[in-house]
């Protein structure tokens, strides 16, 4: 059976699991909105790589999006800050919402919508300056100049993922020259400094080692306690610690869909599709 | 495959090794013999009286003062005029065309059908266009510009590769966190790029100091001090040229030119080199370490 262009909503399984099993999470407080992806499709020139999307994604709690490679789920999350943009021959029809934010223009100032939509990269891509200027560019480029409010921000974020202790007592030397972990952390304080509503997460753990992998997944834990995480993974274990709702990609007939999705408990568990099934086997 | 051991030598490996060793001496010989030449000749008349005295008996006696001072010029206007207008070429073909559109393509293949064509054509076009055209005569300017025309492909090309290579990373990076084309541009992929744009500018630099055949007939070949661009000057490779065919007897001051010429390319170069770290520092905010 496929899913095709039926609307999903991650909500009533939301709602329904904490009702059963009775789990304290941070889920309680994602009734206060939703993204609202409505029959998303994108196609790369004549070529369609994904199809037909329609999923609502909870506010302030973490999302994964799952399946093999090439099923769209990075198109997918490239078009929520409209990076895709940058892709010529990029075509995308349908919608994105986020109910709590004027959508209207969002939609005409793809500025303001990348400052509430952060986005992690699955290389860390720290710029090559000083690790105070990673920081302070972007502040900057946006019009932030009061050098205290600057540098409060800087040792927020910089707190926020927890960098500060290593880093603080050489903000002026290289981002290149920390390892892969750092820079990856860095990059989302060079993100969180904006202070982004959502952070879009693509694959972010996929060059780093275990222990630096288990660094972000505790940050993506925390940070998700008051911004909407969305999730690239091809980990499923990843996505079983950290997610609370997952979504099913798979490629049928050359082109990605949205096979299932609900609370990660669930779709772990008890996978209704076929195709989820046998590829949780691989867990 | 069989391998053939003498007193436990594997014996292709052997072999092998001596010839890449072979070649390598090789290629380091050939690249050693014309700088030693040049040196050993050179020194001979190299001094700060030669590098400061106007040339005397066509070149045979003096110095080459003049002849470095247009050298000098030339460069100068060549990359004035070119550098931006690269830059710009550079810019639209990795941010404003889509890199696989045709304008873009048309772009690149013109350029490198441009950077293939031979200095005299260049020379000829820059004879009619610059010299005869625009009036400048036989003067600095006319062959600066004819200059400009001929390494501007090239420039423009190796801009591009060091403003793409830079990398998409950065420029999804910065896009992602609301940041304008512009001042991903300006203050990301130029400073990312700048020691390839630096290695450009010294390719390009190069290319202009050894040019002859573009200079002898729009720069000229007075070897008096030029009192201004519109004047004619020769350069340090036309003097050289000049000295080696057709002043019997020049051919000492010849090799001591060529080494001028060596020393101020190394001159040139290590102070590009200089301003791209020193800029490059400024840009990136780092104090400790480089890139």
């Amino acid at each position: 059976m496929i899913n095709d262009n039926r609307a999903i909503s991650l909500e009533p399984f939301v709602r329904a699991a904490s009702s059963v099993h009775g789990t304290v999470t941070h889920l309680s407080t994602a009734a206060e909105g939703h993204i609202d992806i409505q029959d998303l499709s994108v196609s790369y020139g004549k070529r369609t790589v994904v199809e037909g999307v329609t999923l609502r994604v909870p506010r302030n709690s973490v999302t994964a999006l799952i399946g093999p490679s090439g099923c769209g789920k990075s198109s997918l999350l490239y078009c929520i800050n409209r990076l895709n943009d940058l892709v010529p021959g990029c075509s995308v029809e349908g919608s994105i919402n986020f109910s709590w934010m004027d959508n209207k223009h969002l939609a005409k100032n793809s500025t303001q919508l990348r400052r509430q939509v952060g986005m992690l990269f699955q290389r860390p891509n720290p710029f090559p300056f000083s690790i105070r200027k990673n920081l302070e560019f972007a502040l900057r480029q946006h019009g932030i100049k009061a050098q205290a409010d600057i540098n409060s921000r800087i040792e927020s974020s910089l707190r926020e993922v927890g960098l500060w202790d290593e880093v603080h007592d050489r903000l002026d030397s290289s981002a290149i020259a920390l390892s892969g972990g750092q820079q990856q952390r860095l990059c989302l304080a060079r993100a969180l400094v904006l202070n982004p509503d959502v952070l879009l997460m693509d694959e972010p753990c996929s060059a780093l080692d275990p222990i630096s992998t288990q660094k972000i997944e505790t940050l993506i834990l925390s940070l998700a306690q008051r911004r909407t995480i969305i999730l690239v993974t091809h980990s499923l274990s990843q996505a079983r610690r950290v997610a609370d709702q997952v979504a099913v990609f798979w490629k049928l007939e050359g082109v990605g869909k949205l096979i299932e999705c609900g609370k990660a408990r669930d779709v772990f568990d008890r996978p209704r599709h076929e195709l989820t099934q046998t590829y949780l086997q691989f867990a | 495959m069989r391998r053939f051991h003498v007193f436990g030598f594997d014996v292709r490996d052997f072999v092998w090794t001596f010839v890449m060793y072979g070649l390598t001496l090789t290629a380091v010989a050939m690249l050693l013999w014309p700088l030693l030449t040049v040196f050993g000749n050179g020194l001979q008349v190299l001094s700060w009286d030669f590098l400061l005295a106007s040339p005397e008996d066509a070149g045979r006696s003096g110095g080459i003062a003049p002849i470095l001072v247009s050298t000098l010029g030339i460069v100068l206007v060549s990359l004035t005029a070119a550098l931006p207008l690269a830059f710009g070429v550079a810019v639209m073909l990795t941010e404003g065309f889509n890199p696989a559109g045709w304008p873009a393509t048309i772009l690149r293949c013109s350029l490198d059908i441009l950077a293939g064509i031979p200095s005299v054509v260049f020379g000829l076009f820059g004879l009619s266009l610059f010299c005869r055209q625009l009036e400048l005569g036989y003067s600095i300017l006319a062959g600066g510009l004819t200059l400009a025309c001929m390494i501007l492909p090239t420039l423009a090309r190796s801009l591009a590769f060091s403003l793409e290579s830079a990398g998409v990373a950065h420029r999804a990076g910065g896009a992602a966190l609301g940041l304008s084309k512009q001042s991903v541009l300006w203050h990301v992929m130029v400073p990312v790029a700048l020691p390839g744009i630096c290695a450009g500018v010294v390719l390009a630099l190069t290319r202009a100091l050894a040019e002859t055949a573009v200079l002898l007939f729009t720069s000229g070949y007075s070897d008096r001090m030029p009192e201004s661009v519109l004047d004619s000057g020769r350069s340090v490779s036309v003097h050289i040229y000049d000295l080696s065919t057709n002043v019997p007897g020049g051919t000492l001051n010849a090799y001591g030119s060529a080494l001028a010429l060596l020393l101020l390319l190394a001159l040139l170069s290590f102070t590009v080199h200089a301003l791209t770290r020193w800029m490059q520092r400024r840009m990136t905010g780092n104090t400790t370490r480089s890139l």
